[in-house]
């Protein structure tokens, strides 16, 4: 009894620290880290796995894409639009003042030089993620006469830049080269 | 915990008597729904919701782990695997129809409780803690029937899965990362419907666990009633077994009658004939549409159409749609009233049938194609939601003048009864 009588009164009154705060507080750091050290795999697991980043390139045969036509291809599981822009397109997205768009980009920015006529764009509406109609046959192609996506109602110009509706960005330009002039390699 | 005059459990076999002494299970039980719960004696058939919603929760416990000894979780064969459930199982077909249904079952008697507290203003103090575990129970419901639609992998199930992770990309920064680490990949694949899967066989228990707490909490002040007067003696109340047992009884009859025309006379009025279709990451479906019990909430997404004090017109959207349901955990602040029965408030009531019509006005939005008139009319219907909560409801809260309440809830069943009148002289009860 006197003991503990002893030991409550250096608690109340703050007298230096006991071995015991000590090995309290040590005890329950470890015991601390070791959960969140736990805690890290369980988090960590649930991103992409090995397999699914290891799809990271894919190639595109483009010569039976005549002028005027698009495809969809697949990279990473979602669709990619490859599109042969006719002159009429390129100039009525060349006209366009650039300051006036949402997410400003001239067409220049968004093709490879000297192939202006090939929009290559992920077919992936930048709100949330819906396939933009457009790039098949008979597809709408919305008041701009590039992509419309009938989720949200995201409207997007030749150069796949988002003009009118909820997308806060053009269409993504993946990373991609020509491996000839008749290959795209995306990725 | 209770009141006083409540009845005590009292075994009476020898086993019960000897099961009593060790584990009082039984005795729990009989003061949580039995005849040990004294409730208020004029509750009406809205109070039925609230054991309706766990009936509909455990009919779908019920169902799903019977359907998850069928369904296969992979990308690959889930679509075939649910086929397999409609064709080839026994009575695969009725099980598969009871818990889709089960489902719109589940949140049409949760969206009349949530109303139901909102007229009565249930939220109101002591009981606030119940209104908060309700809307997280709510939020949790959501969450499920979501990862439940997705499972089915058809062309709804893929976009609806798409669409809904793609609200998280609207978050600067972490958003796309985010996005990845919920779906474990670039797009809805493999890897988004086997933790879909898990999630969805996981979260029901979480929901049951949160209904302890939130019955819990409820039997501290006990239930309310539709005076909004507190019970203040015994002839207030009657033991829910056998009265509210009985009430419930016949409402549960009805409900599963709803249930049941639907099941077995328009199994797929409320889904949607493309999920259907086996899921296809190339195209998504003219007209996208999440289920019906989303609809309002899907229309506030949609309303924001161009950017808003510098926020981008996606992440205004994404965080309106949550607000929606957050303002719900601020509403015992919200509502300052000193009453509570929308009965004894005749502005409340008026403004409480607007935000019905407000709602249903939503929801229609919500399922209607993402073009004019449906995307003004959502905007407008959007800003009375908020309106009504924040500013419309404090307003009308602290301006209003209540009607005169009855003394007691004796007195509003019976008038004048001599009972009451002697209570209300009593100053041992005053």
């Amino acid at each position: 009894m006197a003991e503990q009588a002893s030991i409550a009164s250096a608690t109340v009154t703050g007298e230096g620290v006991r071995r015991r705060d000590f090995i309290n507080i040590a005890a329950v750091s470890v015991a601390g880290v070791g959960g969140l050290a736990v805690l890290y795999p369980l988090i960590s697991q649930m991103a992409p796995s090995a397999d699914v980043l290891a799809e990271s390139s894919t190639e595109i045969d483009i010569s039976a894409i005549a002028t005027g036509m698009a495809i969809k291809a697949m990279w990473r599981k979602q669709p990619v639009f490859v599109r042969n822009l006719t002159p009429e397109e390129i100039k009525s997205a060349e006209k366009v003042d650039v300051t006036s768009l949402r997410d400003p980009q001239t067409i220049e920015e968004r093709t490879k030089a000297g192939k202006t006529n090939w929009l290559i764009t992920m077919g992936v509406c930048t709100h949330l993620g819906c396939v933009p109609l457009g790039a098949g046959e008979g597809e709408v192609k919305g008041e701009f006469g590039g992509y419309f996506c009938p989720c949200h109602g995201s409207v997007y110009d030749t150069a796949a830049r988002i003009r009118k509706g909820p997308a806060p960005k053009n269409l993504e330009v993946p990373p991609y080269e020509f491996s000839s002039d008749t290959v795209v390699k995306i990725g | 915990m209770s009141f006083p005059w409540a009845n005590e459990y009292k075994p009476v076999h020898p086993f019960m008597r000897y099961l009593d002494e060790r584990l009082p299970l039984p005795r729990f039980v009989y003061n949580a729904v039995g005849g040990g719960y004294p409730v208020p004696r004029n509750l009406n058939y809205m109070w039925n919701f609230g054991v309706l919603a766990g009936v509909a929760l455990v009919l779908q416990i019920v169902t799903g782990v019977v359907l998850a000894m069928h369904y296969a979780a992979n990308a690959g064969v889930a679509f075939d695997s649910v086929e397999h459930i409609m064709r080839d199982v026994n009575w695969g077909w009725m099980l598969r129809y009871a818990h889709a249904n089960g489902a719109s079952m589940f949140f049409i008697v949760v969206y009349t409780h949530i109303f139901r507290g909102f007229f009565y203003s249930s939220y109101k103090a002591p009981r606030e803690m119940i209104w908060l575990l309700g809307v997280v129970i709510f939020l949790l419901m959501m969450a499920t029937a979501f990862m439940g639609y997705v499972l089915p992998w058809g062309q709804m199930s893929f976009w609806g899965a798409k669409v809904i992770t793609g609200l998280f990309s609207a978050i600067p920064l972490i958003g796309t990362p985010l996005q990845q680490w919920l779906l474990g990949g670039f797009a809805p694949d493999n890897a988004a419907l086997n933790r879909f899967f898990s999630l969805h066989f996981l979260l029901p228990f979480v929901i049951l666990g949160v209904i302890v707490l939130h019955v819990w909490a409820l039997h501290i002040p006990g239930s309310s009633n539709p005076t909004g007067v507190e019970v203040k003696q015994e002839s207030d109340t009657v033991p829910f077994h056998p009265y509210y047992t009985a009430k419930d009884g016949f409402g549960l009859g009805l409900f599963l009658i709803l249930y049941t025309i639907l099941v077995f006379f328009a199994p797929n009025l409320l889904g949607h004939p493309d999920n259907y279709i086996p899921a296809n990451p190339m195209s998504t479906p003219a007209h996208i549409v999440p289920e019906w019990y989303f609809w309002p909430f899907y229309a506030i997404l949609r309303a924001f159409t161009s950017d808003f004090f510098f926020i981008p017109a996606k992440l205004m959207g994404v965080l309106a749609m949550f607000s929606a349901i957050l303002v719900w955990f601020f509403l015992p602040w919200l509502d300052t009233g000193p009453v509570r029965s929308g009965h004894y408030r005749p502005l409340f009531r008026k403004f409480f049938y607007l935000l019905v019509i407000d709602v249903l006005v939503l929801g229609y939005c919500g399922g209607a194609p993402a073009a004019e008139p449906y995307v003004m009319i959502s905007q407008i219907a959007s800003m009375y939601y908020f309106l009504h909560f924040l500013v419309i409801l404090p307003i009308v809260s602290s301006i209003e003048t209540p009607q005169p309440l009855p003394f007691s809830i004796t007195e509003a069943v019976l008038g004048k009864d001599e009972h009451a009148v002697l209570s209300a002289t009593s100053p041992a009860v005053a």
